[in-house]
Parts: structure tokens; sequence; C-alpha cells
């Protein structure tokens, strides 16, 4: 059986619409635009008289909106009708009465004519050697000069996206041992006692003087103090002795991707971050159980001072947050 | 008037007036009678002696609890030991209708009481005569609507409260089941307990790390937002761009889409 190229079909053939063939239905679709229309238009008075009648602070009830503004509703509304039903409208009238005929337009050749091309060419020669460029070298060179510094500035500029490196800042928190943990907010010294057993506090350290805290402090120092039953820990001799008659303190900065995590379950002693879902263990040092987080949340080692109030004993002895690119993850 | 009288002849005008009638008489009387069993189990907390109340409570405590929590409060399997949970406690999980417990799922909800005012009161003076534990406190006691400031509750409910009860108080999700319960229509004195207990999987945060005044503060917010209109409109719960993003992918696509397709369409 041989291939026998598809022939081309061809237009195909017009359809009239009932409009054109059937004054009736003309007269109709023209009711239909007219109304279209005239719907904008009660748009627009429902927009004014938003504006002008209802006042800025009307507040009314709607079913599923609830209590809402009654004067930004009205006014949006009457403009959303208004706008959209004048388009509507329009391209209703279109496709209904306008001319209906088809037009087959063949495309045209591209290029420019020969003739018109050379002479381009003989202009742009002769408005050259008009300007002298060739025989005046001092200012072609000193454009060519100006024009080049100019186009380095914005170069110049993308220097301030690579910003400086961060070096070790990541690493470090203003957590030192003696540092004193405060609440957050509120800024109080908090002691052992302060907190009953199932209790957590929001905890920030306490800066040195004159030092006022920024928000990347705040990114990297958070603290989430939590108290439960001595005996419920399980954790080994050292990380034991991080803790303080029961409390615990974790960096609240997730391992994965920096949320904070502090949906702390007090019945299943669970650390849950609202972000990935990791789930960390309080009673065995913030082990992951379950989700994507990688490695444990870090543990801050704390004691109480001279006065009796909790204090960080040592820094963190790892990066809080998440992996980044030197950091030692093992 | 006389408009309404022609309806007099109408065939339906009889069982309708019927219907009505009862309707009314049965609203009233459930009012009413509601309103008077609160009543008097508000005046009956008030009148009765500790010793009495306690006493009523024990037994209200044999006949209702006693089957899951022990004889003696003691606790038995999933069921917590009470002694020294305190009144708080007691008034919260029995006041927000948490206890006694439908069925034993993962976390007690919130429901309409089973006990009312009077029995709530004395069960909780029971258990605190157990052994001491944070008091209960009645709304009359906590002056939120004097003393909290909103601004300071703000920033509290935000560092304490929202990851787990939502930025604007709505609940959330917990692990295996388990929720954040929202905050809207609350009790004050019951989220004031919740607070100092800590139910459930909720922390205790304590008068200590969260000042009473602070505590106040946190009322005040949350007592704020739920009278808060909706100024943006429609708020989809509040519960962040989840719902809000899945409504304009439906909805608002799908509106786009039909538009397009009405544009392109040729007309008949």
């Amino acid at each position: 059986m041989s291939l026998q190229p598809i022939q081309d079909p061809g237009l195909p053939t017009h359809v009239h619409r009932k409009a054109d063939t059937d004054p009736k239905a003309a007269k109709r679709a023209e009711q239909q635009v007219a109304l279209l229309f005239l719907t904008s238009a009660l748009g627009t008075i429902l927009f004014i008289f938003s504006y002008v009648g209802i006042p800025q602070d009307q507040l009314i009830f709607l079913p599923i909106l609830g209590t809402t503004n009654a004067h930004q509703l009205f006014l949006g509304l009457g403009l959303a009708i208004s706008l959209f039903f004048i388009g509507m409208g329009a391209v209703h009238w279109a496709k209904t009465l306008m001319p209906d005929h088809e037009v087959v337009d063949v495309r045209r050749e591209q290029r420019s004519k020969d003739e018109d091309r050379a002479a381009f060419v003989a202009t742009i020669k002769e408005q050259g050697a008009t300007a002298g460029l060739g025989r005046r070298t001092l200012i072609k060179r000193t454009l060519g000069l100006s024009l080049g510094l100019a186009g380095l500035s914005p170069l110049l500029m993308l220097r301030d996206c690579s910003a400086e490196l961060p070096g070790d800042e990541l690493a470090q928190t203003n957590w030192r041992a003696g540092t004193r943990l405060l609440t957050d907010p509120g800024d109080r010294p908090i002691k052992p006692g302060d907190l009953e057993v199932g209790a957590v506090a929001q905890v920030l350290p306490l800066l040195p003087a004159g030092r006022k805290r920024t928000l990347n402090d705040i990114a990297k120092d958070a603290l989430l103090l939590i108290r439960i039953r001595p005996e419920e820990f399980n954790l080994d001799t050292e990380r034991l002795s991080w803790t303080y008659q029961g409390i615990i303190a974790f960096s609240k900065i997730c391992s994965h991707m920096g949320c904070a995590v502090a949906l702390y379950e007090q019945s299943t002693k669970h650390l849950l971050c609202p972000c990935h879902q990791s789930t960390f263990d309080v009673t065995r040092a913030a082990k992951v159980i379950f989700g994507p987080a990688a490695r444990p949340l870090p543990q801050l080692p704390i004691s109480v001072d001279s006065e009796g109030y909790l204090v960080a004993s040592a820094p963190f002895n790892e990066a809080v947050g998440p992996s980044y690119w030197e950091r030692d993850s093992e | 008037m006389a408009r309404l009288s022609r309806y007099r002849e109408h065939r339906f005008f009889r069982p309708v007036l019927l219907a009505l009638g009862l309707f009314l008489a049965g609203a009233l009387f459930t009012a009413g009678k509601a309103a008077a069993e609160s009543m008097e189990s508000k005046a009956l907390v008030i009148s009765a002696d500790k010793a009495t109340l306690i006493k009523e409570g024990k037994e209200i405590f044999a006949r209702g609890c006693s089957s899951c929590h022990g004889l003696n409060a003691e606790g038995a399997g999933a069921a917590p030991s009470l002694i020294g949970v305190g009144s708080a406690s007691v008034d919260f999980q029995v006041g927000t209708g948490r206890m006694p417990m439908a069925d034993m799922s993962q976390q007690a909800v919130r429901k309409p009481p089973v006990y009312d005012e009077y029995e709530t009161a004395a069960l909780a003076e029971y258990v605190a005569s157990l052994a001491p534990g944070p008091k209960a406190l009645t709304n009359e006691e906590i002056a939120w609507e004097r003393d909290g400031n909103a601004a300071s509750g703000g920033t509290l409910f935000r560092n304490n409260c929202a990851m787990c009860h939502n930025l604007a108080g709505q609940g959330g999700a917990l692990t295996q089941g388990k929720y954040a319960p929202t905050l809207m229509g609350v009790e004050p004195r019951h989220i004031y307990e919740a607070m100092i207990t800590g139910p459930q999987a909720m922390p205790v945060f304590g008068d200590k790390v969260i000042t009473p005044a602070e505590k106040l503060d946190i009322i005040k917010w949350i007592k704020e937002v739920e009278s808060e209109p909706s100024l943006g409109g429609a708020t989809l719960g509040r519960v962040g761009p989840v719902t809000e993003g899945l409504l304009a992918w439906t909805l608002g696509l799908g509106a786009l889409i039909g538009v397009a397709v009405w544009l392109t369409s040729k007309a008949r």
C-alpha cells in the first residue's frame, strides 16, 4: 500500500451566525449587549454610592465572609462589576453582531529590498565621513573611554550580590560559659524553681552591657528550656551533666531548615518542628525520631551561678541550625 | 395589619401558627430553664461551705470519674493520678467538657460540659482537698479587660503559644493525631487555668516564666482576635496560606479558565 500525501483540506466553510440571518436573533443579541453594559453602569453606581454613602468603618455581617467592612467590600464589588461587564459586553457585541467576514492575508517577504539596504549603508558611511570621526582621533578615543567606563559602573554594583562571607559567624552564638538565661519576652533571669515539672520557657542569652540584641542574634541564640522528672532522662553521663535538676536546654533552631522548633508535647516529651514535622525526643538528647532532620538539636550545658540563676556552663559544642557548606556535620 | 389578616383565610394559617407557638414556647422554656439552672448553680457554689462541697464532690467523683481515675484518684493505666493536680486542672478539664472523656482516643475534646457549675466546683474542691495544687479561678478574679495589654499579649503569644495554637489562635496539628485546639470562644478563666496546669500535651507556663500580669495580656490579645472583624474579607479559617492557595488555585483559576473558554468560543 503506497502512502498518499494528505490533501490540503482548505479553509473550513464559513458558518453564518444566527444574528446574521435572523433579525430576531440580532435584536436579542443587541438587548443582551445592552443589558451587560447596563450591569456595568449599575456597578459604577454601586462604586460611587459606596464611596460617598457608606461610612468607612461600617461593618456588615455576611454568611461565609463573616463580619467585614461594608465600605471596602462594596467599593471592590462595584468596581469589579463595572469593569468586568464593560469587557463582557464588548466581547459579546464583537462575537454576535460585529462584521463576520473572513479575510485571507498572505504573508509578505520579511527582508528589505536590495536597493533600500544599499541606500542605508551609503547613508551611514556618508554621515560618518561628515562627522569626521576618522580624522578627530582624540574625540574618538575619549568617547570610547567615557562609554566604556559608564558601562563598568553597573557591573561594579554586582559586587553587592556576593557581600561579605560570613566567616565563622554561623558557628558562633552569644552563649558563653556563665551567660545568664533570660525569658523571651520579658528578659527576666530564671531560677530552677521557676519551672514546674512539665513547664517550658522560651529563652535568650543576657548580652554584654551596651550590646543591643539584633534579629540575627535571636535567629541563632533562641533556646527552649524544658523541665521533666530527672529519672525520665535517658542520657549518657556527659549529657546528663549538661542538665540541671531535670531542666534541659536545646537550641530552638531546627537542624533541618532552621525553623523554630517549639511545639513541645508534655505528654510524650516530644518536640515537633512545625515546618517539616521533624520530631525530637527530649528524653534522649533531642534524638530525631521522625522527619527529615539529620541531627539532634544542639544541647546547651546549663548550671546555676552563685546567685542561683540558670546560666550556660559552656558554649554550644557545635553550630546551631541547618547544615551549611563548611559545617562539620559529624 | 389589614394585609396580615388576609392570610387568616389561608388553609396553612392554623398549622403554621400552631407550630410557631409551640416552637416559641419550647425555646422560651429551654432558655429560661438553662438560665435558671445556671444561676441556681452559681448561687449554690457561692452559698455552699467547703466541707459540703468536698463531700458532694467525692460522691460525684465516685460515680463519674473513679472508674478510670481510681476510687482515691490515684490513677490507673491511661488515666493519670489526680493527686496534686489542683482545682484549676479540674475546673479546666470538667468545665470545658473535656472530662469525662467520651472515648479513649488520642485527645480529650472540648464539648458541652457534662457537669454544671456547682458539680464542677464540688469536684474541684474534692480533688484540691487531696493535695495542694494550682487553684481554680473565676472569670471575675481575672480582670483581663481592665489590666490586660493586647500589644504585650501579642508578643507573648507569638513567642510562647503561636507555634502550636496558630498565629491567630485557631489551633493546629501536633503528632499522631493530637492537635492544639482553637482558642476562639474559650472562657478567660479556662485559658488561664490551661497555662498554669498544662493539660494533656500542653506544657506548663508557670507564673515566673509568664507572670500573672502577662497571662492577662495574653487573654486580652486572644479576646481581641476573637472579636476582630475580618476586614480583608473571608478569613478561610485564618489558618494561613494553604487554604488561601487552595481557593485561589481552584476557584480563582477555575473562573479564569471559564472566562478564557467563553472568550474564544465562536458565537452561533
